[in-house]
């Protein structure tokens, strides 16, 4: 058992983290340690396709398809230095995380050739097409439908909470295609283009006052019957592969951010003097040990040959995260004081650490609420029985 | 990233498990318990048969070598089965002698603190009077005090051993709410005690030995507080239906395993810390003790309430657990404390 990275590892380290602040420090200065996710988007846009250029923008990826088949421990070492170098949230984490694995993990060689590049040179943007008004935690409960019209799946529903959509060019979305099936069975993966008639993207404005999210209608929208992933029918189990995806190694690069945010706070308390407090020192503490843990518990899951841990690891891990990040934004808060519940100018918009204490309150809830977490923490890890299915 | 245990490794934690579970058992550990505080068969059985009292003894000092995450598996298999044993005590001061004792000493105490023929404890205390190769004073809450032969107690920056049998020492031991570690009170009246060649690494083994045999006898003692409820909570049927079927119970249960996975990380982050000589190994020292002396004492409380009143009986081994929870909470500095060093550490350096 070691902590540490191999000395080949740290020699990768040091190539990422030159390249990285290098372009940080110079020709993307301009969007270095932006906080949200809407804005700047054309300068976002050209420093994907900057990433795109130096080989950077999908790294875990096969080098024929624009990676470089960089290993776990690469990959996560990346993860670090980008988010170390200040360099602003990808907006094509869904492209490359999510859509970029389940294509060649599903696609076919023909399909791979269609989507992958796009992604690779950060030019097509893609959204996540899951949850709708009535398939939030029960997913399977989708009810958007999909028919076959000649050569076109034509597709009729409703999807909610699409990150990003509004700026995006693609769509995977989870439609119903058996017609009468339910819950799990008969859905089938199908990936779209947004620019149709078919597709309004209606924003959503959240607490903070941005909208990120967005309400997608699809109105006899259409893709070709071949933008499937896996067979029709079939849809879940490649809705299921993706998710595995999203606890991979972003998560470590996440944290990176959460250090940033943590560190913002302590220069608030040192800087307004509410680190003399002792119940306030107590927080900071219990921040500071939480931070590390989950650098440690991820590196666990991520270096583990033993199957039980990791999975103990990653099942635990959203709710460890996402209610540390809460306390967080509520400790930022507390140390702030009224000065915090204050804007800066005229506007309905917050500084880094409001926005915090704001933005918080949804990642309790995406990807699985606390309370979701808890019973497939009690059920996958602890073997319990499953919560009882209604029949409505 | 290599931060998962490597097969030896492996093989000594399920060494380690398979020996507690199978010998640490409930009737054993209430026969201890009802005595001096340790099973002296399975003191014996875990010095001499399986040699676990050398590890962390180099082995050209009489131990098996290894280090801290190998110790800090033997406390988890341990902590898991509340056993008990002088294993805080000899591990403490075996490593404080290793890091800070003369040669002679060395040569003199090791070989029985690894055989376990000699017990050891360690107590500090705030009054102590230094004299030419005398000690007096009071020292205080000495776990296992009452059998140890060999004391080794900390006045300030320095650290003494002093044999129990030596004129000028009265040990009481007292009634303790953990029967499986009773505290005892060491009494010095210008007793013989000897100053360790080096004192400060000495105490810097205690510290560290310490803080990481409670982790991660902790860590044990919180999964196997979860274990036995989920066990428990499969078997027990009311209103027609298993009992961990109810979510409220679930979600009990499910927090219990996110402290725990979290305690783990802290335990083998500050071992291993401790082994490669990391800068973090102060911060993930403190973590470690303060985040799971919590875990325990919360996973503890969980089991009584979510066992309903068989829960609260003596009969029933909740309680071992609950009262080991508490007096880790206590020991060796409690979970507040070990918080204002980390804040001191993060906020009060020079920027």
């Amino acid at each position: 058992m070691k902590l540490g990275f191999s000395p080949e590892d740290e020699a990768f380290r040091a190539e990422c983290a030159d390249w990285l602040q290098a372009q940080m420090a110079g020709p993307f200065a301009d969007i270095r340690g932006i906080p949200n996710l809407c804005d700047a988007i054309p300068r976002r846009k050209e420093w994907e396709q900057q990433l795109a250029a130096h080989r950077w923008s999908c790294i875990g990826w096969p080098e024929a398809w624009g990676g470089r088949d960089a290993t776990l421990a690469q990959q996560v070492i990346f993860a670090e230095e980008y988010a170390r170098a200040g360099a602003p949230n990808r907006i094509n984490h869904i492209g490359v995380e999510l859509t970029g694995p389940t294509v060649l993990a599903f696609g076919s060689e023909e399909q791979k050739a269609r989507y992958l590049p796009g992604i690779a040179a950060g030019t097509q943007i893609w959204c996540q097409g899951y949850s709708e008004p009535n398939a939030g935690s029960d997913l399977a409960n989708v009810k958007t439908k999909a028919r076959l019209d000649g050569g076109d799946w034509v597709v009729n529903g409703q999807k909610v909470w699409t990150s990003l959509a509004h700026y995006s060019d693609m769509i995977f979305v989870v439609a119903r295609s058996e017609e009468g099936s339910k819950g799990p069975k008969g859905l089938s993966f199908l990936l779209m283009d947004m620019e149709q008639p078919g597709i309004e993207v209606r924003p959503i404005r959240q607490i903070n006052g941005e909208a990120e999210f967005n309400e997608t209608f699809l109105t006899d929208a259409r893709c070709p019957a071949d933008a499937m992933l896996g067979a029709a029918g079939e849809g879940w189990k490649v809705a299921m592969a993706l998710l595995a995806f999203e606890r991979g190694v972003s998560t470590l690069g996440q944290q990176m951010q959460f250090r940033n945010e943590l560190d913002a706070v302590i220069a608030a308390a040192k800087a307004n003097g509410r680190m003399v407090d002792a119940m306030i020192r107590q927080r900071i503490a219990k921040a500071e040990i939480g931070l590390r843990l989950m650098r440690y518990g991820a590196l666990r899951m991520l270096s583990g040959t033993d199957l039980a841990a990791i999975d103990g690891a990653a099942l635990t891990y959203k709710i460890q995260w996402a209610t540390w990040r809460r306390n967080l934004g509520e400790l930022a808060m507390d140390v702030l004081g009224q000065a915090a519940e204050v804007a800066d100018g005229d506007d309905y918009a917050w500084g880094a650490l409001p926005n915090l204490y704001l933005y918080s309150r949804a990642d309790t809830i995406y990807g699985g609420t606390n309370q979701i977490q808890r019973n497939q923490i009690a059920e996958r890890g602890l073997g319990l029985p499953r919560e009882p299915r209604g029949n409505a | 990233m290599e931060f998962a245990f490597t097969q030896e490794q492996a093989m000594i934690a399920e060494t380690a498990r398979g020996f507690f579970a199978e010998n640490a058992t409930s009737a054993r550990t209430r026969k201890a318990m009802a005595a001096d505080g340790i099973d002296r068969d399975l003191w014996a059985s875990f010095c001499t048969e399986l040699g676990l009292a050398g590890i962390g003894v180099p082995e050209e000092l009489g131990g098996v070598g290894l280090g801290m995450v190998e110790f800090a598996l033997i406390a988890e298999a341990a902590g898991a089965q509340v056993a008990a044993l002088p294993l805080l005590g000899n591990a403490r001061v075996a490593h404080a002698l290793v890091a800070g004792g003369s040669p002679d000493q060395q040569a003199k105490w090791l070989p029985a603190l690894v055989s376990g023929e000699v017990i050891a404890t360690s107590a500090s205390g705030a009054d102590a009077v230094i004299g030419n190769g005398t000690l007096s004073g009071t020292f205080r809450f000495a776990p296992h005090g009452g059998c140890a032969n060999l004391l080794v107690l900390t006045a300030g920056d320095k650290a003494f051993l002093v044999e129990a049998t030596a004129p000028g020492v009265s040990v009481t031991q007292h009634v303790t709410m953990d029967q499986t570690r009773p505290l005892a009170t060491v009494v010095l009246d210008n007793a013989a005690a000897e100053s360790f060649a080096d004192n400060a690494a000495a105490i810097r083994a205690l510290d560290v030995t310490g803080w990481i045999c409670l982790a991660a006898e902790a860590l044990g003692g919180a999964q196997a507080a979860l274990d036995r409820t989920v066990a428990y909570s499969k078997e027990r049927v009311q209103f027609g239906r298993q009992i961990g079927s109810f979510q409220a119970y679930k979600h009990r249960l499910a927090d219990m395993m996110i402290e725990i996975e979290q305690a783990r990380s802290a335990v083998y982050w500050a071992a291993c810390a401790v082994d490669e000589g990391s800068d973090e190994a102060q911060i993930a020292l403190h973590s470690a003790k303060a985040f799971c002396a919590d875990t325990f004492h919360m996973c503890a409380g969980n089991m009584i309430q979510l066992h309903g009143g068989i829960g609260f009986t003596w009969e029933h081994d909740a309680h071992l657990f609950f009262k080991r929870a508490r007096s880790v909470s206590s020991m060796l500095g409690d979970s507040q404390w070990h918080r204002e060093q980390i804040a001191a550490l993060v906020l009060d350096q020079a920027a």
